[in-house]
């Protein structure tokens, strides 16, 4: 029992102690870059709660989603096709390497250029982003599967189909999901730089709107909606993965 | 048994070298229906390779194999492999249930075929009450019973094994040799069991195959007329079991003390 509410506790801590110091420090504060804390939260509350989130969150988050979504759609698909393709994996091999260190955002003003600004380039800069991390990951997972399970696919004559769905992939899973964390992390954060250059809707246009009119406890209140997006998408992910991977975790203890 | 009714797995002058190191030369021997045998020979004399060579999954470079007289190229229907290393033969994010049905899938059986077979094969390895727990829920013993239920559920004519009981302790190992010879006997299929352990050899075996030399060759084979119905204790107290024993120890020691290259010094 002790150990469960540790186990909850301490993580909450820090940040409340920091929230707390925020709090205090900033309770007379004049400047108007750091305003205080009380404020902000005021604003939060009236701006997020939920005034605004059909305008700004319901965009941003169909950013991320959308992009999130294809990105693991086409990673996995095509990470298997790679992983199972020595040939074709190491034709290609130079090709994604260069994408995946290509910064997606460098390629935004050509998607401005040639999508304009919307909801699609957003999703198209997102999956440009998110893409690699998971395709990479998918790759090398399919290329670890243990030789003991070939053979042992072999000898039994394992249906193609059953080999890919029923051995490889879940082999591969735990790697897999490495890969969706990691793209989900960029997958914020070009959400943001995308609707801060091509947006008229979403977070990121809203923090940068008010900061260009000066008012910015709403901007503050912009960035604190964005972390704690960005954290419960990343708990939803863990949650999931949890439930998926519980055999990879039972069977290590 | 029915040992004398034509072979059902043959291997002839089989050959197989990584690139310099040849390591089998000239392998010859055969398996009939229903038949035990037990191949023998010191760490590293070519056993798994050649089961890999007999199985279709490491073909030989010389020779060949041939089940039912059908030359082998691929892993053929008629045979199954149960390996040594069983903690990883076995799927971890399936039950054992799953794991046992997984190559059944490809025989286009109905569901409840596939769950009968299932069933069927765990009672003959006497897991009958572990189908849905997973490997790693299960003792060492029980995943290799769990192995060799994948295997049987296939319903195959072989069963090839490579030195099956390796990693248990010695009362388990003692259940599983029991069960084999109990299946064999029930199925009627035919096993060939490699080993690094001459006791255990001669006390399943209906022939035991004497691999050694560097390349390996067959140094001699052994029939053990030992018949059917053995028993850990009363088989291995009989005075003719002791003698093959003995036997076939002084071939390996004689074998290896010609044979054997000097130990290079450290
Ligand atoms: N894939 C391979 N590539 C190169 N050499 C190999 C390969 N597999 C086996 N060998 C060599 O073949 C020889 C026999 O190996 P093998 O595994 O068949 O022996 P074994 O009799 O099964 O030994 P053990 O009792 O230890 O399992 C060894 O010298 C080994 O180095
Ligand atoms: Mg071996």
């Amino acid at each position: 029992m002790t150990q469960r509410i540790t186990r909850f506790l301490l993580p909450a801590i820090v940040p409340a102690l920091l929230v707390a110091l925020w709090w205090m420090a900033s309770a007379g504060s004049t400047s108007i870059f750091f305003p205080p804390l009380a404020k902000i939260w005021q604003r939060f509350h009236e701006l997020w709660i939920f005034d605004l989130v059909g305008e700004h969150v319901v965009s941003s988050l169909n950013s991320v989603l959308i992009g999130l979504g294809i990105s693991i759609v086409l990673g996995v698909g095509l990470g298997i096709v790679l992983g199972l393709n020595d040939a074709i994996a190491t034709a290609v091999g130079p090709l994604l390497q260069f994408m995946r260190y290509l910064p997606a955002v460098a390629m935004l003003p050509l998607a401005i250029q040639l999508m304009g600004i919307g909801p699609d380039m957003r999703v198209l800069i997102v999956v440009l982003g998110a893409l690699w991390p998971v395709l990479l990951n998918t790759v090398d997972g399919v290329r670890g599967v243990h030789p003991a399970l070939v053979d042992v696919a072999k000898s039994n004559r394992l249906r193609p189909i059953d080999w890919v769905v029923r051995v490889v992939v879940p082999s591969a899973s735990p790697q897999i999901f490495a890969g969706i964390r990691a793209s989900l992390a960029v997958s914020v954060i070009l959400m943001f730089a995308s609707e801060l250059m091509g947006a008229s809707q979403g977070i990121g246009y809203f923090i940068l709107e008010t900061q260009r009119q000066f008012s910015l406890p709403e901007m503050w209140s912009g960035m604190i909606l964005l972390g704690v997006i960005g954290y419960l998408l990343n708990v939803i992910l863990l949650l999931v993965e949890r439930f998926a991977l519980d055999w990879h975790r039972e069977s290590r203890s | 048994m029915q040992s004398i009714s034509t072979p059902i797995l043959e291997a002839d002058g089989i050959g197989k070298s990584f690139g310099d190191n040849q390591v089998l030369s000239d392998v010859t021997f055969s398996v009939a229906k229903g038949q035990f045998v037990c191949i023998v020979g010191p760490s590293g004399t070519g056993k798994t390779t050649l089961l890999r060579a007999l199985s279709g999954l490491g073909p030989a470079n010389s020779g060949e194999v041939r089940v039912n007289g059908r030359v082998v190229v691929q892993p053929p229907a008629e045979l199954a492999v149960v390996f040594q290393d069983y903690s990883r033969s076995l799927m971890p994010w399936m039950k054992v249930g799953k794991n046992v049905e997984l190559p059944l899938r490809r025989l286009g059986l109905s569901r409840e075929e596939r769950r009968k077979r299932v069933e069927q094969a765990l009672r003959d390895v006497d897991l009958g009450h572990a189908e849905e727990l997973y490997p790693w829920q299960m003792s060492g013993g029980m995943q290799q019973r769990a192995a060799i239920a994948r295997s049987l559920a296939y319903r195959p004519e072989i069963l090839i094994m490579d030195e099956p009981f390796a990693s248990v302790d010695a009362q388990t190992r003692a259940d599983l040799e029991d069960l084999m010879l109990d299946i064999r006997d029930r199925l009627g299929v035919s096993i060939v069991l490699v080993t690094h352990d001459i006791e255990e050899a001669v006390y399943l075996g209906d022939k035991v195959i004497v691999l050694s030399g560097r390349p390996a060759s067959v140094a001699a084979s052994v029939e053990i007329p030992l018949g059917t119905g053995r028993d850990q204790i009363e088989t291995k107290s009989r005075p003719a079991y002791l003698e093959l024993r003995a036997e076939i120890h002084r071939m390996i020691m004689r074998k290896s003390d010609t044979v054997a290259p000097q130990r290079a010094p450290r």
